[in-house]
Formats: C-alpha cells, sequence, structure tokens
C-alpha cells in the first residue's frame, strides 16, 4: 500500500528513527539474516559484541578516556551512543586475530591440501564511527588490492552493512579533525544516525540501507532535528582538543630518523604491542603450520602479529630492528608517513585508541609533535 | 611416523609437580602421544621405571641439593634432548626466593634439627648447571605449548613458542586491557606468553609466572605502577614472584627493594646468569 506521498517520502536521504521502533530496526536487521555487531559493556568497558536487542547497547554510560586510561562512567541520559571509542575495533571482525587458512592431511597418495572455506559471516556493524569508517577504507587498501585480495576481509567486507553513527562528543584522546577523518560520517555507510532525544536522523548511503528505511516507513526528518542533529555533531568537533599537524609530521618525520626523542620514548615504551593491536589499520600478521603429534595433518594458521615483537624482525642473522627505539620508530614513521608512499593514505585515523591503550600512556601525538618540532637537532645521515 | 619410536624420560628436581601433571593433563591426546613416544621414566604416571639412555628428557624443578646436582649431570649425559619444563627448571622457581636472604636462617625457621638437612644454599635453573635445549616456561607450563614442543621435536622443527608480550593474546582474545580499564598492577606487558592470558581474561593481573619476555622494560613498568598503583614494596613482591631468579626480574626486584628500603641482594658470589645459552 503506496501512496503517493509514502514514495515521496521514502526517496528521502534524510529521515527520522524514532527510538521507540529502533527495536523494529534492529529486528528487521536479524530477519535479513545479519548478526549483529554493535556496542555492548563487557569487562567494564563498551566492546564490540554480538546483540540483538536495544538494551544491549549501553544506555547511560559513556567512557572517560586519557593517556593510558579507560572508565566508564554514567551519562545523565540515556543515550545509546554516547560514547566514543573503545579498546576493540571492526577489523577483529574483518581481520580476525586467528583464522586458519590451509589445512594439509597426509593420506596414501601423499598430502592432501585444501584451503579452509572463510565462514559465511553476514554482519550488520551497528555504531561505526566516523574514524572507524576511514580506518576501514586504509584495510581495503591493505586486503583488496588487484595484485593481492584477502578473501575473508573482501567477503566480510563486501556482504557487512554499515549502520555508521556521528559522533556527538569526544574523548581528550581523539584527534580526528587533524586527520580528516571525522568526526561527521560523509561516506561508506548504509546508514548514519546522529542520536537526539527520543530517536535518531538517519542519513540514507545506500540502496541497501533504503531498504531498512523503506520498510519500516521512516518519514523525512524536520528541519528543526536536522538542525539539532547539526549542533550535536559540531559539539564532537568544538570538544577535540588534541591536534596532530598531519602534512608537517608526513613530510617531516623521515628527516628524525636519529632524533634523541627516540631514545626516550624507548626508556618509556614497553614494547607491549598494545597500540598496534588496537589501532583499527595495523594489520600485521604472522602465519604458521601447526603440526600434529603424529604429522598427520598441517593447519596453516595466521594471527595477529606486530612490529614490536623482538622476533618480527627477525631474518637470517637475527633480528633487524633488535631494540625497543627502532621498533617504536619502525611503527611511528610507518603510521604517519611511509603509509602515504605505500598505501596513498595515512595508516593513522586519529581515534586515540594507541593513546588511551598504551598501558604507560604514551602519546603519539606529543611524540610526533616533539620529533618534527623546529629546530630540530641536526640529522645525521643515515640511521 | 618414525619405526622406533623414541624414548621420553620425565624427571624431577626440586618442584611440586605440576608441570608433570600438565603433561598427565592432556588426557585427549595421550594415547596419541603414548603411540608417537615411548614413555620410559614418567614417575608421576608409571612405576615402571627405565634406566636411560633417552631420545627426549623432560625436566621439572630447580636445582637445590647437592645430590640433584650430580644427578643432573648425569640425566645430561643420559640424554639426547633436554627440555626444561616450568618455572622452577627455568627460572630456579619461587623457591628461589631463598637467593635473596639467609639460607640458614630459613632452615633453622622450618626445621627442627637443620643439622639433618643437607641443601645448597641457592635454587639455581637447571641451565645453570646443563646444556639446555629448550625451555618451556610457566608455572605451571601450558599443556598446548608442551604438545607443541613435543610435536615440533618429533617432526624435526623449532617449536612455536612466541617471545610475544602477555598483551598480544589478551588482545587477540577481545580482552579489556586490566591496568588500563581497572588500574590493576600487571606485569604482562614484560612477560612472556604462552599462557593464552588466563589471569586477565578473570579480572586479575599477570603475575609473571611465564617470567620475563625478551628486552622487557621492567623500569618503564614499575614506575608506572608506582604511580599510584602499589607501593614499593608491592612493586618489588611482584617482581619477585613465581620468577624471582629470572636475570631481569631479580635485578628490578632488588631495586625496588632499595627504592623500598629494604636491601634484599643475592649472595655475593652469585649473579643471575646462564650456564651457556639455551640452543633451541
Amino acid at each position: 500500500m503506496t501512496s503517493a506521498t509514502e514514495s515521496q517520502e521514502s526517496n528521502a536521504a534524510v529521515v527520522w528513527l524514532p527510538r521507540a521502533i529502533f527495536q523494529a530496526f534492529l529486528d528487521l536487521l536479524s530477519a535479513d539474516g545479519y548478526q549483529i555487531i554493535g556496542p555492548r559493556i563487557e569487562q567494564g568497558a563498551i566492546v564490540y559484541a554480538p546483540l540483538e536487542r536495544v538494551e544491549d547497547l549501553p544506555l547511560g554510560w559513556t567512557d572517560e578516556q586519557g593517556p593510558g586510561l579507560y572508565r566508564l562512567k554514567k551519562r545523565a541520559d540515556e543515550a545509546a551512543f554516547g560514547y566514543v571509542v573503545g579498546p576493540h575495533s571492526w577489523k577483529r571482525f574483518l581481520f580476525p586475530p586467528q583464522t586458519d587458512l590451509m589445512r594439509s592431511k597426509q593420506t596414501d597418495e601423499g598430502w592432501d591440501m585444501s584451503p579452509v572455506e572463510p565462514a559465511d559471516d553476514k554482519y550488520a556493524f551497528l555504531g561505526v564511527r566516523a574514524c572507524e569508517l576511514a580506518a576501514m577504507e586504509v584495510q581495503d587498501r591493505v586486503f583488496m588490492t588487484p595484485m593481492f585480495t584477502d578473501e575473508l576481509y573482501q567477503r566480510r567486507r563486501s556482504q557487512s552493512l554499515i549502520i555508521a553513527v556521528n559522533c556527538t562528543s569526544a574523548a581528550p584522546t581523539c584527534f580526528c579533525t587533524s586527520m580528516n577523518s571525522g568526526p561527521k560520517c560523509h561516506k561508506g555507510f548504509d546508514l548514519a544516525l546522529t542520536e537526539l532525544t527520543g530517536g535518531f536522523v538517519v542519513e540514507i548511503g545506500s540502496e541497501l540501507g533504503r531498504r531498512f528505511t523503506d520498510r519500516l516507513m521512516l518519514v523525512p526528518v524536520t528541519t528543526q532535528r536536522e538542525q539539532d542533529a547539526a549542533a550535536a555533531q559540531q559539539q564532537a568537533v568544538d570538544q577535540i582538543t588534541r591536534t596532530l599537524d598531519r602534512e608537517h609530521v608526513q613530510s617531516t618525520l623521515k628527516n628524525r630518523l636519529n632524533h634523541k626523542r627516540w631514545d626516550e620514548v624507548a626508556e618509556k615504551c614497553l614494547s607491549c604491542a598494545n597500540c598496534t593491536m588496537v589501532c583499527p589499520t595495523c594489520f600485521c600478521s604472522s602465519v604458521d603450520d601447526v603440526t600434529n603429534l603424529v604429522d598427520e595433518e598441517v593447519i596453516r594458521q595466521r594471527h595477529w602479529d606486530s612490529c614490536f615483537n623482538f622476533d618480527f624482525s627477525h631474518i637470517s642473522g637475527g633480528p633487524v630492528r633488535d631494540q625497543t627505539r627502532s621498533r617504536y620508530r619502525q611503527w611511528l614513521t610507518h603510521k604517519l608517513t611511509h603509509w602515504v608512499d605505500q598505501f596513498g593514505t595515512s595508516g593513522c585515523v586519529g581515534c586515540g585508541r594507541c593513546i588511551a591503550w598504551c598501558p604507560v600512556g604514551i602519546d603519539l601525538t606529543e611524540e610526533a609533535r616533539i620529533l618534527c618540532e623546529d629546530p630540530a637537532v641536526p640529522e645525521e645521515g643515515q640511521p | 611416523m618414525i619405526a622406533v619410536r623414541p624414548k621420553l624420560a620425565v624427571i624431577k628436581f626440586a618442584s611440586c609437580d605440576g608441570c608433570q601433571l600438565s603433561l598427565l593433563s592432556l588426557e585427549d591426546e595421550l594415547l596419541t602421544i603414548a603411540r608417537a613416544v615411548q614413555i620410559s621414566h614418567f614417575a608421576e604416571a608409571s612405576s615402571r621405571l627405565e634406566p636411560g639412555p633417552y631420545d627426549l628428557t623432560l625436566v621439572e624443578g630447580s636445582i637445590t641439593t647437592p645430590e640433584d646436582r650430580h644427578r643432573l649431570k648425569k640425566l645430561r649425559e643420559d640424554s639426547k634432548l633436554l627440555i626444561t619444563i616450568g618455572a622452577c627448571a627455568t627460572s630456579g622457581g619461587v623457591q628461589a626466593l631463598r637467593n635473596f636472604a639467609s639460607h640458614d636462617d630459613f632452615m633453622r625457621a622450618v626445621y627442627a634439627r637443620p643439622d639433618f638437612i643437607e641443601t645448597l644454599a641457592t635454587s639455581t635453573p637447571i641451565a645453570a648447571h646443563v646444556k639446555v635445549d629448550f625451555e618451556l616456561r610457566g608455572c605451571p607450563i601450558d599443556k598446548h605449548q608442551l604438545l607443541e614442543v613435543i610435536a615440533s621435536l618429533l617432526a624435526g622443527h623449532r617449536p612455536r613458542t612466541s617471545t610475544e608480550s602477555v598483551c598480544q593474546a589478551c588482545k587477540r582474545r577481545g580482552n579489556v586491557c586490566v591496568v588500563v580499564a581497572q588500574n590493576l598492577p600487571c606485569l604482562g606487558p614484560v612477560t612472556h606468553s604462552g599462557c593464552g592470558a588466563i589471569c586477565p581474561t578473570y579480572d586479575r593481573g599477570c603475575y609473571g609466572c611465564f617470567g620475563p619476555t625478551v628486552q622487557p622494560n621492567t623500569v618503564a613498568l614499575s614506575d608506572h605502577l608506582l604511580s599510584g598503583r602499589v607501593n614499593e614494596s608491592e612493586a618489588a613482591m611482584l617482581m619477585h614472584g613465581i620468577n624471582a631468579y629470572a636475570p631481569e626480574f631479580a635485578t628490578e626486584g632488588q631495586r625496588l627493594w632499595q627504592l623500598a628500603g629494604l636491601p634484599k641482594t643475592l649472595h655475593s658470589s652469585l649473579q643471575p646468569a646462564r650456564h651457556e645459552e639455551p640452543s633451541a
């Protein structure tokens, strides 16, 4: 039953989703075979995990963050997305921490090798922030190039539904405005929500996204609500205090390879790899062949690895980067400068996770600033 | 499959037997292990004990008596490959706390007739006495790592036992960091992985039972611990726990004891050092 008015409404690019029917929206996602992954409170933090009900969301909770610090805090309202970003990122689902790639079995005719088919998971990612959309685009450039395509990543990425959320507040660790990655979502989503009291202003980003707003028969948003949404988004922009001089760092950092600051940061750095594990763009992994006791079966496994590991750069003769100083330098220069040469984009999206989840609170924006400060210490040739 | 099954021995020195139990806990794999190797000497499992030589010897426990020191030398001669299992064999264990105190005082406090006790003043790792081919960490060891070591050695390749920090196992599991989110003291960033991050998974800080990882920045970690988490002696006790005599934890624990105003020093003749580098 479609009236002329309704079909006109359904073409609107911005519609209103009342909180009262948010559960109906989640039910539609489940009915369409999506496993909803979204924010939930677990282990004293807001993590990304499977959910089905509105009540599963962190209603009325927010996060307080700083270098090496994360705490949950009650909000004055019942907002569902009133937090910033937590310890998890979506890479956990697109590029899982551990994956079986291949299985080989010994048979009478020799070794029988077969790839492990990636599970056919169809995710609806709920609550993806602008910096996280940017991070997915960064990882796309790593895992889906014409030369090399990671099948698992590609499959999950292409069949995921992305329901983004515009930030309406920011943490002291955030610096997306410096990295041109947020806080407003501009592209890369099927739907983008801005949470207001009583519901969500929904931007439709794709035909797939529209299928849901149409079925929910959402009406165009009022001008007042559109203004309220813009004001809420501006609030996030205004709260961002941390900065990184992206272009200056990009061009300068690679000329600071012998700066004494590398030694100073190495005194504090635990080389524990937490920053790389929480980073939504870090993509390093190692592959091992795991044999069973009787040598009849071998499983080829891939797991997240890190440039902070002593063994990571181990080649014939020993590790190339055998000190914390050189490992930290590798990470920072790759993330902020060489990534651009390699993939045409910075490896940093300004989400601030590496600052909050560093056990000793090392702040990459501060390190980059000091390293690129003028006047720099005289550079002596090669590292 | 190898036609003649390699002979396996499991031998203990000063220890609690917990690591050997990890071998027995491999219930699903025990029959396969028994198919792959000939279990020649394993007192925890069978009273039928065959003499050496052995192809693969798993050694639990530290050296604390003159007799054990002698027994170890003989065992090394009898073993083609000698692998230490657990913190006692690898770093001296919790009993190595005596290395930082007076052994005579302890004996007098514990035994009615200390003159009946013949023991060394120290508890030392196996590698301080003989060449060790591979060291498996943990208190107790992780049974899956043990299986990996046995399987790898039988297949003839280096075991996959990463030297990464516990943090990475935590992160792969999806654990939320207990240091950042709960302000708990945790040795995870300086501790060798292998346990699968059990303690942080259950909301406890890591107490370092797998010993120091490669190039652990123990000073930076304890400086951080001291900034509002624990006091100097608590931090010292954290370092001087199960792996007190592992060189990096020994040194940092001593520094912290001195900061706490309680000088605990190693016996003057003794510094944490390896007999020789284990060739893995």
